[in-house]
């Protein structure tokens, strides 16, 4: 674990080095009166799982849709691969906290339809979405509806849709928190070894401090309204160990303890 | 419903209630009540009578144009209102007014508008259908999930895409909804409408043998509006229940 302080973290928050994915420079964000942002100045390693993770209304699901293009910051700009944001893009993807399925379509529908707002025929993002059907574990369900399936594999839709599109980055909304215990422990292993399959840059918000120390490379810990950059911890697990192995692992146990310590006092 | 342990069909009660019909119109009691019999035994001649097939011409005419306009402007107007706060405030006093107004003494003036012809019933159609179909569509609009559009978004749909291929479709159950019940208003409207015009269609009929007191085509022509409104707003429901097997998981 490597742990970088407070003090510290805006001077390590901007990595030295060409593989960054995601720049994020001096980021504020006003909802009227209320600042929900201040000063966020941040770098996203490319190839890396970064969270974002801190109390509920830190902004760290606002900082996410501001990197998506979907809301605008008040000040300060994002970059992605070097280009300046200045809505939503086709190198980032979004995976959304409440699935955002469409109900009326199918799986294959579903996961086909950032392809198909691309303008891509009919069967060739029929067979890509197959594929990526197949990566998350759905086949067979190609033709059901998303009322049919649980929590756990709805949200495997969500992941294969943002899969599907071959962005460079994919944003990930607290993406296991409409999910139950068990099928989350199992997604969460299922999603690490989607990481290390496809090289993509993931952006991860959470609340969970547990599921941010087992998956992350590093994990962004922001302080209560208006969020800031409270903590930078690289929790440096031995990811070849198996899962159950992980989460009794001595160092894990450490960090989410250290984790928790450090957000204890933003808790009423 | 079960009675004595037997399973009763759905259609049983209608069944009681034609026997009553029957021995009311048997007894002579009211003459405005033929038996139910000679009813469709008139029903049965009705139909097959010029009069009444260019009647019913003409109605559907004005009923589905009508109807028509109301679902154009109706779903145009019920978007606009759920997208946009400024429409909302705008419009909705007037929408909320006209959709419970009793909108028969609008028909008078009307008629000075559009003349003694078929446009005054299709403007009655479509002023008795609008209104519900623009309240349902909007609040089908304004129940869209904000993470679908951010989705579309997202993934790169631009604003016409977004509304045909995600918002319409999300909002589609309570769109539905309000084209059935302006359906069922339509008829009303189409019905009241040429009643009070008076020289046309099925209005015509109806004032016909009701100042001549010939009750069995008099009921023979309620009950053939009555299923036809019926039917319709059946087929409506029946394209609803497709839809709605998503209605309930959203």
């Amino acid at each position: 674990m490597r742990n970088i302080t407070a003090q510290a973290a805006s001077a390590a928050a901007v990595a030295a080095g060409s593989d960054v994915a995601v720049e994020v420079r001096g980021v504020c964000k006003m909802y009227n009166e209320v600042e929900a942002l201040r000063g966020i100045d941040l770098d996203f390693p490319a190839g890396k799982l970064t969270t974002l993770l801190g109390p509920s209304g830190c902004g760290k699901t606002t900082l996410l849709k501001i990197i998506a293009g979907l809301i605008p910051a008040t000040s300060g700009e994002i970059r992605v691969n070097g280009q300046t944001v200045t809505g939503p893009g086709p190198e980032r993807a979004f995976v959304f906290q409440d699935f955002a399925l469409m109900p009326w379509a199918t799986v294959m529908r579903n996961v086909a339809f950032g392809l198909e707002l691309k303008g891509m025929g009919k069967d060739e993002r029929q067979s890509i979405a197959r594929k990526y059907i197949a990566e998350v574990g759905l086949s067979g369900f190609e033709s059901k509806y998303p009322h049919e399936l649980s929590g756990g594999m709805r949200q495997r839709v969500g992941l294969a849709r943002a899969f599907a599109v071959n962005a460079d980055v994919l944003l990930l909304d607290e993406p296991f928190s409409a999910v139950d215990e068990q099928n989350r422990r199992k997604f969460q292993e299922d999603l690490l070894e989607l990481v290390e399959k496809e090289k993509k840059t993931f952006i991860f918000v959470t609340h969970s401090i547990e599921e941010a120390v087992y998956c992350s490379d590093r994990i962004v810990i922001l302080s209560r309204r208006p969020g800031r950059i409270a903590q930078i911890i690289e929790p440096e697990i031995d990811r070849t160990a198996s899962p159950d192995a992980i989460r009794r692992d001595q160092g894990y146990l450490d960090t989410v303890e250290e984790i928790w310590q450090g957000l204890k006092r933003y808790v009423d | 419903m079960t009675l004595f342990g037997f399973r009763v069909p759905m259609m049983a009660s209608l069944l009681v209630w034609c026997v009553i019909w029957e021995i009311v119109g048997r007894s002579g009691a009211m003459f405005l009540i033929p038996p139910l019999s000679d009813v469709i035994v008139a029903a049965v001649a009705l139909v097959q009578t010029a009069t009444w097939q260019s009647a019913a011409i003409t109605t559907l005419n004005s009923f589905l144009l009508g109807m028509f306009f109301a679902i154009v402007v109706g779903i145009a107007i019920g978007v606009l209102m759920g997208r946009s706060t400024t429409a909302d405030s705008l419009l909705g006093i007037w929408v909320n007014i006209f959709v419970s107004a009793p909108l028969s003494a609008l028909v008078p003036v009307l008629m000075i508008l559009f003349g003694m012809g078929e446009t005054t019933v299709v403007v009655t159609v479509f002023l008795f259908a609008v209104w519900i179909i623009v309240l349902d569509t909007r609040a089908g609009i304004q129940g869209v999930p904000p993470s679908l559009v951010e989705m579309g978004r997202s993934y790169g749909a631009s604003p016409w895409t977004l509304y045909g291929k995600i918002i319409f479709f999300a909002a589609l159950p309570e769109i539905l909804a309000g084209i059935r019940l302006g359906v069922v208003r339509g008829v009303k409207g189409v019905v009241i409408g040429q009643l009070l015009v008076a020289i046309i269609g099925y209005g015509e009929l109806f004032e016909l043998y009701s100042r001549n007191f010939d009750m069995e085509n008099f009921w023979a022509l309620t009950i053939i509006l009555f299923a036809a409104a019926m039917g319709l707003s059946a087929l409506i429901e029946s394209i609803e229940k497709r839809v709605d097997y998503y209605a309930g998981v959203r």
